[in-house]
């Protein structure tokens, strides 16, 4: 091989077996990712990082090579994404979400919670009325399927059964499809959000008609009270779950028709970022209730201990949300 | 004047089409991203739906036979099984996927794709959950439109919801910077990340022949930078119709007499070109092309 000629030869010969080092770390990082890397190769990366940025901003000035700059350029950038993506330890960042970050999302939006629960109050109390002066509004609200006979022309005995008559089998089968479809729901809720917030307010009414519907029809055959305690044991979790899920999708929807004085996309993203912690905690929350439906509802007939079940868990959510408790910051103050 | 030697040009490149973004890292230096394009998004995504849709596809026969197999006993744990693999496909595959350092889906990845965040921050778990959330509305209600089939007036409701759900699947192909819906509620973008091999210098190769070949000064200066990248495509490209083409313009242009292969000749004169440039941008002056003097 001849001596190089060129200034930029000569500089790309001293440089390549560098960036090839690089290259090949980030290579092996993609294929089994960061944990394959002792602690030498990690620290050496942002090392090779910069070397070959400013590779990159000498190759640009002085080399005419084009392929050597996309490849300085896309070796950058890859690096870049590596050494300054987040990457903390999975429990911290677990235990980080469970401290702070939830309750904090769930805080923020307690205006849009507020809305999306009055929402839904305002849908079981209009059909509540509406079914009880006139029992076919009933057919309107709940759709046929759902009602399993549940419907202002049953007997009293019937809807009686319904509530503690628990089929004892396949109970937990009934909770996982209770918490896939709820969870769907819910982030159908979220993404609605984006509509301008309409579409996620539509849902929350329509979900609380369903809601009063029932309690009608149960009321009328003197039952409202049996029917609380068969709801309730889960609903305060899921009804909650929802509530909060319709919120962050109203968060989305005010920052999109009102972003105030940032500009409209950065609104978004944050309102989206926001809303998105929350929606992780509220498929939690519907995993709980899952289970409280699917089995803990089958299994305690009793009214008092459904009740007692039931206010536990609102207050035990509301206190974990809401509590004042102190900020980190302050704490260190 | 002949045409435009760039006639051998590969498509628009991507610095010509608007697609580079500007990120500067914190050492200062710009990285020039360049997003993916709406072709490349979708053939991405498609791979990623058809794999889902062969993972679910295997597994309900996995499950269906391991529940043939032994019958009863454990017939809710599979239903159980199937119904978390079914929720998972739909929306825990994006989010995992993305959550790992490459942050992108296989279909991504295939295509040298990743997901980015706009601000050229750390990509956050809430801001690939808030991306991929949107999937409900992009792809999940227009499909729930599809698949309904009704008549009358119900079949207009239909066909209403399902334009104005197709607005948020079609969403990428009406902003500048190929957001999709999800995109723009998560301030994340998508953006090429390919791997790229560091090819041989053609200047190394090329100066074997520096003897041979002695080009005159106002030879070497008959072009600019940019004839000389056009011609570092042709060279590795190597098609034999194309160098001839290239080589008997240049041949001409700078009237050399010579008849050595058309490889040789290039490379030969891609090195002195080259060198020549650099040394007149060493001292400050880029030439653009062949009409900046």
């Amino acid at each position: 091989m001849p001596a190089p000629i060129l200034k930029s030869q000569r500089f790309r010969q001293e440089r390549e077996a560098d960036w090839s080092q690089l290259d090949r770390l980030l290579r092996r990082i993609d294929k089994e990712g960061p944990a394959a890397l002792d602690d030498r190769q990690l620290l050496s990366i942002p090392v090779l990082y910069r070397s070959a940025l400013s590779a990159l901003s000498v190759a640009r000035a002085t080399s005419l090579d084009h392929q050597l700059v996309e490849y300085l350029e896309s070796l950058c950038a890859r690096a870049y994404f590596f050494v300054y993506g987040a990457r903390s330890h999975p429990l911290e960042r677990i235990r980080q979400f469970f401290l702070t970050d939830w309750p904090n999302a769930a805080r923020a939006l307690w205006r849009e919670t507020a809305a999306a629960g009055l929402l839904m109050l305002l849908g079981t109390v209009i059909s509540y009325v509406m079914v009880l002066h006139d029992a076919d509004w009933f057919y309107a609200f709940v759709p046929g399927a759902m009602t399993g006979g549940r419907d202002p022309t049953a007997t009293t005995a019937f809807l009686r059964s319904t509530l503690y008559g628990g089929q004892h089998e396949a109970l937990s089968l009934f909770a996982a499809f209770l918490f896939t479809h709820n969870a769907q729901i819910a982030i159908f809720a979220f993404a609605l959000g984006f509509v301008f917030c309409l579409p996620s307010g539509f849902l929350m009414i329509y979900n609380g008609c369903s809601l009063g519907a029932l309690f009608a029809v149960f009321v009328e055959k003197g039952l409202g009270f049996q029917l609380g305690g068969w709801l309730f044991i889960h609903g305060t979790t899921e009804l909650f779950a929802v509530t909060l899920a319709g919120a962050a999708g109203f968060r989305v929807g005010w920052a999109l028709a009102f972003p105030g004085e940032r500009a409209r996309a950065e609104a978004v993203g944050a309102a989206g970022r926001q809303g998105a912690i929350l929606m992780f905690g509220v498929v939690i929350m519907l995993f709980v209730a899952g289970l409280l439906e699917g089995l803990g509802r089958q299994l305690i007939v009793n009214d008092w201990a459904r009740y007692a079940i039931a206010a536990t868990m609102i207050v035990a959510w509301s206190a974990y949300f809401y509590w004042p408790r102190r900020e980190a910051s302050d704490a260190a103050v | 004047m002949p045409p435009s030697d760039a006639r051998a040009a590969p498509a628009l490149p991507p610095e010509k089409s608007g697609r580079v973004r500007s990120l500067v890292t914190p050492e200062g230096v710009d990285l020039h991203l360049v997003l993916a394009d709406a072709g490349e998004r979708a053939t991405a995504f498609l791979l990623d739906a058809a794999i889902i849709i062969g993972c679910l596809i295997a597994a309900s026969i996995i499950i269906l036979l391991l529940a043939l197999a032994i019958q009863g006993v454990a017939m809710e744990l599979l239903g159980i099984l199937w119904l978390f693999v079914f929720f998972g496909l739909r929306n825990v595959y994006f989010i995992a996927f993305e959550l790992r350092t490459g942050a992108a889906t296989p279909g991504k990845r295939a295509l040298g794709l990743r997901v980015a965040s706009r601000d050229g921050g750390p990509l956050t778990a809430d801001a690939i959950f808030a991306r991929n959330a949107i999937r409900e509305i992009e792809v999940y209600l227009p499909l729930t439109f599809l698949l309904t089939q009704r008549t009358g007036v119900d079949g207009w409701i239909v066909l209403a919801g399902l334009t104005w759900s197709g607005i948020f699947a079609l969403f990428p192909l009406f902003n500048r910077d190929r957001l999709r819906a999800g995109d723009l509620m998560a301030g994340t973008w998508v953006v090429r990340a390919p791997k790229r091999r560091l090819l041989a210098d053609l200047a190394t190769s090329g100066a074997d022949d520096r003897a041979r070949f002695a080009f005159s000064s106002a030879q070497i200066n008959a072009y600019g930078v940019k004839e000389l990248h056009v011609l570092e495509d042709v060279i590795r490209r190597g098609q034999a119709q194309v160098e001839a083409e290239v080589a008997e313009r240049i041949r001409r242009k700078i009237g050399w007499t010579g008849s050595e292969p058309d490889r040789e000749f290039l490379g030969a004169y891609y090195a002195a070109l080259r060198g020549r440039l650099e040394t007149r941008l060493l001292f400050g002056h880029r030439r653009k092309d062949k009409f900046d003097v």
